[in-house]
């Protein structure tokens, strides 16, 4: 009885919402909606989403692998507190992030002062929602490797090294190849939640249409201008993406789980 | 966190300097794009003073929103709570076919752009949308209202407490539980006396959770709030509309209040964190030994 009222919970107050997305996307016919997605304003903003979430990722899963990897294997001082804080993103309004980004990289912050006498200027610029996009993955990264690098086993890096393989090698070989489906997992988290991300890039990105306008902007804008239906027809496209990104996530999910267990 | 112990083998260890180059390397990339930002908005909250600090919080619009998001906290996070201790008791105690589907359906808002988390319910309550007639005859007000915000965050916030517990009470398994029935204990008296206290830090981990998340959410509240300064606007709203506004001084004091909840949140979190591990390590050891 439980489990059917969690079940009632959950389909009010989460699949009832999602289903009339789907529906109110559908109520337009087939030209009105290809019109609402496939605008060139609505393409630009899909290149500018998918692009700046794909790279952030890219860095946050080279150096979400270099930050596990210390957090785990060496200690220092105070690496409890850094491990602590890695989770900032996760816990810090998106809002807050925001407008301190917005701040850091304006050209007279802290950061953007050094960034404008060599010309490059990341505040109000599609490089913006790229900053931004790389706060809010680096934890998803991090915390998909550690507890594999934890449960690491030396033995197999100690056999390596004593059949007579570099440290290079070793890494390529034995390390690598057992973190990769937690990495893969990792990039696609952070990939999955860059394509949605609305609070902490619209402070720094500008938000000229064509240009520095995200999707999820895009859709405030058409809801901001009554075009209910619009808006519906572009969620439907960036929640699909979603549904792809989840099943991808879950997959690799249950590879990686089939590898950890199989050893 | 426990750390591999790789000193007594100083074969697979780095050499010190490059040691010393991860670790620095690491630093630098978490100061630049992680901390800094925090220490940022504390920075320029307190650049004018105590007293424009404690003005800009004190301001009527300001502790209108500290209420307003105070409220919407105290209503969604009781009922996610509940909600999350309910689903991860019934998939974890009572194992059942498509556990997987209900934990990955549990997960969904997750994966939803936050925006469309707020558009779902514009859909529904809106202008156009399905309720409309049947609201406007009742003179119920639900997008650009308190009851829209409330059910924004609660699409937002749902999986919080449910996800944290499912892996927590699955490695727990039920034999605590059946030796309590065993023993004659109601099934409440189960809940309360075996069940809850064994939960108890994951439990704390994830209300906190969403409770930060509640009170910071950003993109689904702005689609439904109507930003009415002093009505509709929640603290994170606030600061975008001071910020909006080019007045940073005021903008930095509200956000450093949610930063301030922040850094509150992940305290309690390494906490709960330390003490579900060893409840964890607790509950393996307890099965290796039966």
């Amino acid at each position: 009885m439980i489990l059917g009222l969690t079940m009632m919970y959950l389909g009010l107050v989460v699949l009832l919402p999602l289903s009339t997305a789907i529906l109110k996307g559908a109520t337009l016919d087939g030209s009105a909606f290809w019109a609402a997605v496939a605008s060139p304003r609505a393409i630009a903003s899909y290149k500018l989403t998918f692009g700046a979430a794909f790279l952030a990722a890219a860095l946050n899963a080279v150096m979400g692998l270099l930050v596990a990897w210390v957090l785990v294997r060496i200690p220092f001082p105070g690496r409890r507190l850094v491990d602590a804080l890695v989770d900032l993103p996760f816990a810090l309004p998106t809002a807050v992030a925001g407008i301190a980004l917005a701040q850091l990289y304006a050209p007279d912050g802290w950061i953007g002062r050094f960034l404008a006498p060599l010309g490059i200027q990341v505040a109000y610029q599609p490089a913006g929602v790229f900053v931004a996009l790389v706060f809010i993955g680096l934890p998803f990264v991090v915390r998909t490797l550690q507890p594999v690098l934890e449960e690491l086993d030396p033995a197999l890096e100690e056999s390596a090294i004593c059949l007579g393989a570099s440290r290079g090698v070793t890494f390529a070989k034995v390390i690598f190849p057992a973190l990769a489906p937690a990495l893969l997992t990792g990039f696609a988290m952070a990939f999955a939640r860059g394509l949605g991300e609305y609070g902490s890039v619209i402070f720094i990105a500008g938000n000229l249409p064509m240009k520095s306008e995200i999707a999820s902007l895009l859709i405030v804008t058409r809801l901001e201008q009554y075009d209910y239906a619009g808006a519906a027809a572009l969620a439907t496209v960036l929640l699909s993406m979603s549904f792809i990104m989840l099943l991808v996530i879950n997959s690799l999910q249950s590879w990686s789980r089939s590898r950890y267990a199989n050893r | 966190m426990p750390i591999a112990d790789t000193s007594r083998l100083p074969s697979i260890r780095e050499p010190r300097p490059i040691r010393f180059l991860l670790v620095a390397g690491t630093l630098l990339y978490l100061g630049a794009f992680i901390f800094l930002p925090l220490v940022q908005v504390l920075v320029m909250a307190l650049s004018k003073g105590w007293k424009v600090y404690a003005a800009a919080i004190v301001e009527p619009d300001a502790l209108s929103a500290i209420w307003l998001t105070l409220g919407v906290a105290a209503v969604t996070v009781p009922l996610n709570t509940v909600f999350g201790v309910a689903l991860a008791w019934a998939i974890a105690k009572n194992p059942c076919r498509g556990r997987r589907l209900i934990a990955t359906l549990v997960d969904l808002p997750f994966s939803v752009s936050p925006v469309i988390a707020g558009l779902l319910f514009v859909l529904l309550f809106g202008r156009q949308g399905w309720f409309q007639p049947w609201l406007e005859q009742h003179d119920i007000h639900v997008i650009f209202a308190f009851p829209g915000l409330v059910l924004a965050t609660l699409f937002v916030t749902s999986p919080f407490v449910a996800r944290e517990l499912i892996p927590l009470m699955e490695s727990q398994g039920h034999e605590e539980e059946d030796a309590a029935r065993l023993l004659g204990a109601s099934g409440w008296r189960t809940f309360w006396s075996v069940t809850l206290p064994n939960i108890k830090w994951g439990l704390i981990y994830g209300v906190i959770l969403c409770n930060a998340r509640a009170m910071g959410e950003f993109g689904a509240v702005s689609v439904v709030s109507g930003h009415i300064r002093g009505r509709t606007n929640t603290l994170p709203l606030h600061v975008e509309a001071l910020f909006n506004e080019y007045n940073f001084a005021a903008a930095n004091a509200v956000a450093s209040l949610l930063a301030c909840l922040a850094l509150v949140t992940l305290v309690v979190r390494a906490a709960a964190e330390w003490r579900v591990r060893q409840q964890r390590a607790a509950a393996e050891r307890n099965r290796d030994e039966h």
